[in-house]
């Protein structure tokens, strides 16, 4: 144990966390209008590979994470317009979108293999990041990972302050109601969908671009999955995602370090370990269904239909 | 009433195999509450929902102080000075008090301002609210406030009510009552929908009577008696059920301090309840919406499951027993929902029959299906209760909610059962069928059966029940012989006006 730093592993820990914490946050927004896109994972792998090759072509991380948005949410429209407009089952349609994603990036991806992305550089915080420990560890990132907490904070404060959260998670508590009212229920779902397919995007591009960096084929592996999982860890609460999200990359990133001191644990025991632990609080949190049944958007998952 | 606020001219909208609305044209005056009768699918729904801006008419025209009145769009409507109370309250059960109301308003204020405003309506007009509560917290009661609130915040100058009064005690519809009479003076225009003729004798200044679609005649409600309202309404004569009292000494169901934890946050738990109820007994449940009615009835139906000791049936102890046992010794019921609760949605009506019939009717021998059997039993079912479809292959979901209900009450009765309970049996079904429901449930007592009824309308309660016993909170109150008892003992037992007359008092 002697050879972990809890320096090194603190800052890499927010590194390791951030895709998914840009993912989890976009399909808690998606599931808060009512909606479950379990195309996570699809948006995630097209975000990686559209940043990935928007950022070679360019030179310019930048654009390659705008390339990203883009991408995840022009995925998420193919979603959007299949569930909203032609009522099409979500379950059904957001696995299906998983697959087509994974294979649209393969093959995109297949002049990709290899090759190295511009770097994206750390943030210079000049001579506070000379601070002992809080330094290294909270000032010594790129700037997607403070994006990640400001917008963690920001779908919090849209959700709790503004008019439009409200109307949101209206729509999400119950259609039927939020349409009697008079408000566009697809329209908004739609809106939800395409902000969460491109906060999938950029988390997948900071797997391709930042945290690998290089590109391989279904690289995100399974991170859009622990995303969706995080949303019902963080019981529908922003700043609970993220921590759900720092949880489980400390625990990735644990795990990796325990393999390199050399703990005499079998490796696929330690891979295994993130998704154990986090198969292990989902069940607790679950265990009390009247708090979870609270805090779940009333409509998720239905489709509606404005009948009348 | 000679200053005219809204006037409709020939309004039609038709429906793919139906016509909704035919011609209909009457008008409402400045201050005046006029009531718009109808049977379920008379098309009052349709009517309210031009004028609210929900759907657009297909033909037809409507003035609004003179000027041509076509709202898109309910903020149309509700800028114009057209406000709607929803009969299946529009209101969010997560949001808070504040947010609810603030979804239904174009502009809100601040959320202080709001909180502060929503006190001071309130209270004026005796509906007192907590802006900072859970909707889902509330009681039925409470929630229609929260609507009623929204609407008159935005000063309306006609306020429409669907069915308002079906989910509140009779104190509560005391309390309402006074609140639209001040509306009344005060000039807002009221168009009131119900089928309650009692309560439109009562409050209302004009009627219209619409019956498939079409207007079938206005009346004064002050100078009409209910009876040819109701006869104008169905345009036949009304048969009212022959009630005999049948009730004997021996106890066939009985309850023993049943007591049962809510399932969901914003579900009921019973506590302690005891009743027994005799063989040939009708015994009415009345209580508002969500004070333990659906959670009684999954305790006696087997759906909830209890420790041992707790239900007795003539002896045998089937508190821990599961449904298809219950059926088989002769214990039915048949729930309030009726799509997907009582009856599969997308499942024929023979496979819906075999679903609840296959013990009692020996539809399913060996584990195999007799389907000739169980199209016999539906088809019997359809025939007795006149149950409007064109076969029994039809999807429930296809049949209009009054012609399913009376298959799945049918459903349960044709099985002969020993104890059925059913969860208000004639909800949403027109009144010539309503009486003829009663009418089966009077006779399957007669044939020594108990009968549970449980059921909001405290009329249909007094009608054929030999004792009544109230749901407040989860718990039942001692039972009385309906005979003799007022209204006004009624609504205690149903928990009086939840606080509402201190907001009065404070006047």
């Amino acid at each position: 144990m002697a050879g972990i730093s809890i320096e090194l592993l603190l800052a890499s820990l927010m590194v390791a966390a951030t895709p998914i914490l840009f993912a989890a946050l976009g399909e808690m927004v998606v599931e808060k209008s009512g909606v479950l896109n379990l195309g996570v994972e699809g948006m995630m792998i097209t975000g990686a590979i559209c940043g990935f090759a928007v950022a070679v072509e360019t030179g310019s991380p930048t654009l390659g994470f705008i390339g990203a948005a883009l991408g995840g949410a022009g995925l998420s429209l193919i979603f959007a317009f299949l569930t909203q407009v032609l009522l099409s089952n979500q379950v059904a349609t957001g696995l299906a979108l998983t697959l087509f994603g994974l294979g649209f990036s393969a093959l995109i991806g297949q002049g990709y293999v290899g090759i190295k992305p511009p770097a994206t550089p750390d943030i210079n915080f000049g001579a506070v990041s000379d601070i002992p420990f809080i330094g290294p560890v909270l000032l010594s990132h790129d700037v997607l990972v403070y994006l990640a907490i400001a917008m963690t904070a920001g779908v919090w404060a849209f959700l709790k302050f503004t008019r439009a959260g409200l109307i949101l998670r209206a729509v999400g508590e119950s259609h039927d109601a939020a349409h009697a009212l008079g408000y566009k229920v697809v329209l908004i779902r739609s809106a939800a969908i395409v902000f969460g397919g491109a906060l999938a995007g950029l988390g997948g591009a900071y797997v391709s671009l930042v945290r690998v960096p290089q590109w391989t084929e279904g690289m995100t592996a399974g991170a859009g999955w622990i995303a969706l999982a995080l949303v019902v860890f963080g019981a529908w609460r922003p700043w609970r995602v993220l921590l759900g999200a720092y949880l489980f990359g400390g625990i990735t990133v644990l795990q990796l370090n325990l393999q390199a001191a050399g703990v005499r644990v079998p490796v696929e025991l330690l891979s295994i370990s993130p998704y154990l632990v986090t198969i292990l609080v989902l069940v607790i949190m679950s265990s009390d269904r009247r708090r979870v049944a609270m805090n779940a958007p009333a409509a998720l998952g239905r489709v509606f239909h404005a009948s009348s | 009433m000679s200053d005219t606020l809204l006037a409709l001219d020939g309004l039609t909208k038709a429906y793919p195999g139906v016509i909704a609305n035919d011609d209909v044209s009457f008008s409402i005056g400045v201050g005046e509450v006029h009531a718009l009768l109808g049977e379920n699918g008379a098309g009052k729904s349709t009517l309210v929902k031009m004028i609210y801006g929900l759907v657009k008419p297909d033909a037809g025209k409507m003035t609004l102080h003179g000027d041509a009145y076509a709202p898109g769009r309910p903020s149309e409507a509700r800028s114009l000075g057209v406000a709607m109370v929803f009969q299946h309250f529009s209101l969010f059960e997560a949001l808070d008090v504040a947010e609810n109301i603030a979804l239904g308003m174009e502009n809100p204020p601040k959320r202080r301002e709001l909180a502060a405003r929503i006190r001071e309506v309130s209270n004026a007009y005796g509906l007192p609210l907590d802006p900072g509560r859970l909707v889902g917290e509330l009681s039925a009661g409470e929630r229609q406030r929260v609507e009623i609130i929204r609407c008159l915040l935005q000063n309306p100058r006609l306020l429409i009510m669907d069915e308002p009064t079906s989910v509140l005690t009779p104190q509560e519809v005391d309390i309402l009552f006074g609140t639209l009479r001040k509306l009344s003076a005060e000039g807002t225009a009221i168009l009131y929908i119900s089928h309650k003729l009692d309560e439109i004798r009562a409050l209302c200044d004009a009627a219209t009577v619409l019956r498939r679609g079409k207007v079938v005649g206005t009346c004064v409600p002050r100078e009409t008696t209910a009876r040819d309202m109701a006869e104008l309404m169905v345009g036949s004569t009304l048969h009212t059920p022959e009630r005999r009292s049948t009730a004997s000494e021996d106890v066939l169901l009985e309850l023993r301090k049943v007591s049962l934890p809510a399932a969901t946050p914003f579900g009921t738990s019973l506590h302690d309840i005891s009743l027994s109820v005799h063989a040939g007994e009708v015994m009415g449940i009345g209580g508002v919406a969500g004070n333990g009615q659906d959670e009684f009835l999954s305790v006696l139906s087997g759906e909830s499951l209890l420790a041992p000791g707790h239900i007795w049936v003539a002896g045998d102890d089937i508190g821990a027993q599961p449904p298809q046992t219950r059926r088989g010794i002769g214990v039915l019921a048949a729930p309030e929902e009726r799509l997907g609760h009582a009856a599969a949605p997308d499942m024929s009506l023979v496979e819906n029959a075999l679903l609840t019939g296959s013990v009692r009717q020996k539809l399913a021998p060996n584990g195999f299906v007799n389907w000739s059997a169980t199209r016999v039993f539906a088809e019997k079912v359809i025939a007795d209760y006149d149950v409007r479809t064109p076969n029994a292959d039809v999807a429930a979901r296809a049949l209009s909610g009054g012609n399913l209900q009376k298959f799945v009450i049918g459903r349960e009765i044709l099985q002969a059962p020993r104890v059925l309970v059913v969860n208000q049996p004639t909800w949403g079904v027109d009144a010539a069928a309503a009486a003829s429901i009663r009418q089966a449930l009077l006779d399957l007592a007669e044939q020594g059966a108990a009968v549970i009824v449980i059921s909001q309308d405290l009329d249909e309660l007094m009608e054929i029940a030999d004792r009544f016993a109230a749901l407040n909170g989860g718990r039942l109150t001692d039972p009385r012989p309906t005979q003799g008892l007022t209204i006004d003992e009624i609504g205690l037992m149903m928990g009086g006006a939840h606080d509402m007359e201190v907001a009065h008092a404070a006047q």
